[in-house]
């Protein structure tokens, strides 16, 4: 099969995983789950460092940049003000122009906030960001955020952290139907059969990071989730079968040996 | 000359530069980011500028998230 590519502004792809780096049990798992997973692009947070201990060894000591992309978040953000620092911070940080846009609207669905959303996704696009918002699956926000100039959109399966699967499969068929950019789902996938399912709805990739961390064993969850997500874009690109109420034999009912059937 | 860094009031050196705030923190500057008052300062000018009164400076990193 041909390798198919994923482009996202700028950037090109040939995985459609893209995976977090918080949760984990240490960060030497973490490297090991990103390398299962055959990422190619990785989530981090941004914080501000603490004053008493400035040192040590850091995320981005376990993160191989020649592998992967780093697509810093706006996670914690609560307006689009904040957002927008958080990642004119990042940019500097990182020295990418890649992010995440969260704008958080309330800490127990920890569901975004449409309208901060938008407006920090309008001064990011314009202040030359790629800007990937992550977004509630609402088919008119995400094309609010398309004509913007945003890079991808980002609806989320189900609440973030939550590993409930795809829980409005059709309004993430509209959105990808409506869409000119790359749908991307993020948040919500807990296994290997979710993340088939969200790709078998024909969405470009999926971003996830509890999914994997959260696993008993993090590394053969990522692999899990490399083959899944392979397996559903695979099974969208070929085109599954009608589904039918009643049986259709496989074999042919002509010619058979014996006399006695059953109506 | 007091400063706030980070959410903390600090009372720091005159004339101090951001470079030198950095040295004094033990922090490298290598994957981090400063702002001053909600103005990110390009790495290449942190050497330069130096700290004013009342100044409200956030030092960030990449930490591990989703």
């Amino acid at each position: 099969m041909n390798q198919e590519v994923l482009r996202i502004g700028k950037y090109e792809f040939t995985s459609r995983l893209i995976v977090g780096t918080g949760k984990y049990p240490s960060l030497e798992v973490m490297r090991q789950a990103h390398e299962a997973s055959e990422t190619q692009m990785v989530t981090v947070a941004i914080r501000r460092i603490h004053l008493d201990d400035p040192s040590g060894k850091t995320l981005l000591d376990y993160l191989d940049r020649s592998k992967y992309a780093i697509l810093p978040n706006t996670a914690g953000c609560f307006t689009a003000k904040d957002a927008v620092l958080t990642a004119h911070l990042a940019r500097e940080a990182l020295q990418t122009d890649l992010i995440k846009l969260e704008v958080i609207g309330d800490t127990d669905t920890l569901y975004p906030d449409t309208r901060e959303t938008i407006a920090a996704a309008e001064i990011l696009v314009k202040d030359g960001f790629t800007v990937l918002p992550y977004i509630v699956d609402d088919p008119v926000a995400c094309k609010r955020l398309e004509e913007i100039g945003c890079a991808a959109v980002m609806p989320l399966a189900a609440p973030i952290g939550s590993g409930l699967g795809v829980c409005n499969p059709y309004s993430i068929r509209i959105i990808k139907e409506c869409a000119k950019i790359p749908v991307i789902v993020d948040a919500g996938v807990g296994t290997a059969s979710d993340a088939a399912i969200a790709m078998e709805l024909g969405v470009d990739a999926l971003l996830m990071n509890t999914g994997i961390a959260a696993a008993n064993d993090p590394v053969l969850m990522a692999h899990a989730m490399r083959n899944a997500v392979m397996a559903g874009r695979q099974a969208f690109l070929a085109g599954r079968m009608e589904k039918r109420l009643y049986a259709n034999a496989s074999s042919p009912m002509q010619d058979l040996i014996g006399t006695s059937r059953r109506k | 000359m007091k400063a706030t860094i980070n959410g903390e009031a600090r009372e720091l050196e005159t004339g101090l530069t951001f470079a030198e705030l950095l040295d004094q923190l033990g922090v490298s500057q290598s994957g981090i980011a400063v702002a001053r008052n909600d103005q990110v300062l390009r790495r290449g000018a942190l050497g330069e500028e130096r700290i004013r009164e009342g100044d409200r400076i956030e030092i960030i990193r990449a930490v591990a998230g989703g």
